[in-house]
């Protein structure tokens, strides 16, 4: 097992000049968040946007987006696992990857968002006062922790028998699989319920959120993953099969129509007869009193994903590996701006007591959402690495006893 | 006085054990970090050294939890640090709720002319940040003729009031019967006294504004920046729940003055208001002011549709 893990480790300090370039960028970028983070820690989170009446802003829009990302890679797990594709089971490794790097990155969004995150340990079962099952924060750390533990436990597995040359037994981590699965779900899910709770807020507190937030997630997560895989078809030898780029791309068309009826169905509930719940929906689509901080982004988004679906859904497009790129380039982006500012900003606008007041990220949040983004990148891209030399038999405990008796 | 940070420390270190041995190695190796980290801070030194003190307010309890020896202590560094902070001395107390009390509030509409004097008492009775201008109470000037607050004026000018047209609507915590700021809270870092009133832990909330988004009144304010207070103005009488200097990065909101009404005394805002408009007193007693009034005035409370029950009423003459 020891020198399973070292040889993995290993692994990720092995790399061409391209390897090392995108490394060191990450690793700038990581350095400007942790800068920008150590004024916030020092000022307070007076150095945000953030303000009584917007308390949550870019952070909290991040992570939501991030755990639809981190719940997307169960759409590799359902085809390999429950279906038994061969050629998805090539990926899934990765597709689990993706999945640890942004539960990290989600948690670490909130983690920033705290007023004091030395005190993180009144979150700990026993030793603080974890609010479970009240809280649904306290819902959201426990699925989270337990999302990120099984896509650690299940990957590490399959990749040690490999490295020890066996074939893993299914039967052994077939339960747990079903289980992630079943988290997966619920990991984004109790995200969504986490702004639904709210009777305050109007804006979040629709049954329509939940839905929403998976068929957003199953949009975007396939969007990034076939990126991802398309470049490391590109960057490494392993063998990423089109098969499996045209099973998400699928997912993903199907998803995206069924994200924009929802948004169309809120529209109409709001809109027909418009009252003062419709309040933060006009103040994100038209703007209220004047105020429109939000609306040039949201028909952005909107438009986004609009002409996303129309590429994805003409076949020819689709499997035109440039119109598929610029379709799902196009929906990251546009899910990014709904499914985040545009979900968490206006449930806020006007407050519970009719204010209408504006929110804007600074320089110090976007520094620190840079570098949270680019850790993930690198956290993704280690992890990638390390499985991929496993897979391909370049580091094994057979290769090390051969090294060995040389 | 003997400091029982060693209890607390023993309780962490205990919990972190049940935890290790319920999840592993991981957390032991955690156990053994903060052990030796803890064992750096057991060198006596004056008055408590800053590192021990840091590690008492490190690993204080959460309020509910603390034993009474745990209290003290935990006043004691309270008022440590208000004499570090301000250069002045604080008394910090454990007030406790009195028996057979809950606390309700009644506000006549009809009497507020908005002169926000309430607003200003608060701020000097309760300690709150000059700069960060956190203000307990916002008074809402309305449109005659309507109820719809997102019509309301928060910002007018109080040395022009009362503005003809013009109703004002004083908005604090209501110190709901069913909060759902204390449902959203993941740690239990607030929650509902024996009279009422929705306490705050200041040392236990890890400000993560989740109570914020709960919260239908607004009620609840945040410290985004260190609070600053002249140390002339301090009121050095101060209590746990209530008005002791707070620390930036926590959330904080009305708590209906508990160091002065759980002494038998009137709300700050109350005693300032010109007008009378504002009846403070214990819903448990039949000759109280404020069961005459509703037994016997036209009342409402704010949103009462979503079920928060608060116990804060509105009436007119």
């Amino acid at each position: 097992m020891f020198s399973f893990l070292r040889d993995g480790v290993r692994a990720m300090g092995h790399g061409g000049r391209a390897y090392w370039t995108w490394l060191a960028v990450l690793s700038a970028l990581v350095l400007v968040g942790a800068y920008s983070y150590g004024l916030q820690l020092r000022d307070g989170l007076v150095v945000t946007g953030m303000s009584d009446q917007v308390s949550w802003g870019f952070y909290i829009a991040n992570f939501a987006f991030l755990v639809g990302i981190a719940a997307g890679a169960v759409l590799l797990v359902i085809p390999a696992y429950v279906f038994h594709r061969q050629d998805v089971k090539g990926v899934v490794l990765l597709g689990e990857g993706l999945a640890v790097a942004a539960v990290i990155g989600a948690m670490l969004f909130v983690t920033v968002d705290l007023g004091h995150p030395e005190r993180f340990w009144h979150l700990l079962p026993f030793i603080g006062r974890l609010n479970f099952p009240t809280s649904m924060l306290a819902w959201d750390v426990v699925v989270l922790t337990t999302y990120l533990g099984l896509n650690l436990a299940i990957p590490l597995y399959v990749h040690y028998c490999h490295y020890r040359g066996q074939e893993p037994v299914l039967k052994a981590y077939f339960p747990v699989v079903i289980l992630s699965i079943f988290v997966a779900i619920s990991i984004h899910t109790v995200t969504a319920f986490l702004f639904a709770a709210n009777s305050a807020r109007p804006f979040w507190h629709n049954a329509l959120l939940g839905p929403r937030f998976i068929a957003t997630a199953f949009a975007s997560g396939p969007a990034l993953i076939i990126l991802v895989l398309q470049a490391i078809r590109r960057f490494t030898r392993y063998p990423v099969a089109q098969s499996v780029i045209d099973t998400l791309a699928l997912i993903m068309t199907i998803s995206l129509w069924i994200s924009l009826f929802f948004v169309g169905a809120e529209l109409f509930t709001d809109f027909y007869n418009e009252g003062a719940h419709a309040a933060s929906m006009r103040y994100l689509y038209f703007g209220l009193h004047g105020m429109d901080a939000l609306r040039p982004w949201i028909w952005t988004a909107l438009a986004m994903n609009a002409v996303a679906v129309v590429v994805l859904s003409i076949h020819a497009l689709r499997r035109r590996t440039l119109t598929l790129n610029i379709a799902c380039v196009l929906t990251f982006i546009g899910i990014w701006i709904e499914k985040g500012m545009g979900l968490v900003v206006p449930g806020f606008i006007p407050t519970p007591l009719g204010e209408v007041f504006e929110y804007t990220p600074t320089l110090v949040e976007l520094g620190v959402t840079l570098g949270i983004w680019a850790l993930c990148a690198m956290i993704f891209t280690l992890l990638a690495k390390a499985s991929i030399a496993i897979e391909l038999g370049d580091v094994g405990a057979a290769r090390r006893a051969q090294r060995v008796t040389a | 006085m003997t400091e029982p940070i060693d209890q607390y420390r023993r309780r962490f270190l205990g919990g972190l054990a049940k935890v290790a041995a319920a999840g592993g190695a991981v957390a032991a190796g955690g156990a053994a970090v903060v052990a030796g980290a803890a064992s750096g801070g057991a060198a006596p030194a004056w008055g408590g050294s800053t590192l021990r003190e840091m590690l008492g307010d490190f690993f204080q309890e959460q309020y509910q939890r603390m034993t009474p020896e745990e209290i003290q202590s935990a006043l004691a560094r309270i008022e440590r640090k208000a004499k570090r902070k301000f250069g002045v001395d604080i008394t910090c107390e454990d007030t406790p709720p009195i028996p057979g009390v809950v606390f309700g509030y009644a506000l006549n509409i009809s009497r507020c002319k908005g002169y926000r004097d309430c607003v200003e008492a608060c701020v000097k009775e309760n300690n709150l940040g000059r700069d960060s201008q956190v203000q307990y109470i916002r008074v809402l000037q309305m449109d005659n003729g309507t109820m719809n607050l997102e019509s309301s004026e928060h910002y007018y000018d109080p040395a022009k009031v009362p503005v003809p047209g013009k109703f004002y609507m004083p908005v604090q915590c209501m110190q709901c019967d069913n909060p759902p700021c204390v449902k959203a809270c993941p740690v239990q870092a607030t929650w509902r006294e024996p009279d009422g009133i929705v306490a705050i832990d200041y040392d236990w909330c890890i400000g993560c504004r989740y109570c914020m988004d709960a919260c239908p009144y607004g009620a609840r304010h945040f410290n985004w920046t260190e609070p600053k207070i002249p140390p002339a103005e301090l009121n050095t009488h101060t209590n746990y729940l209530g008005n002791r200097p707070r620390p930036k990065g926590v959330v904080e909101k009305c708590h209906f003055c508990t160091q002065r009404t759980r002494k038998g005394q009137q709300p700050a805002c109350q005693e300032a208001c010109p007008t009378g408009a504002r009846i403070f007193g214990n819903l448990m007693d039949p000759n109280s002011e404020i069961r005459y009034v509703l037994a016997n005035k036209k009342v409402f409370r704010l949103k009462e549709d979503l079920g928060t029950e608060p116990k804060f009423w509105y009436f007119t003459d």
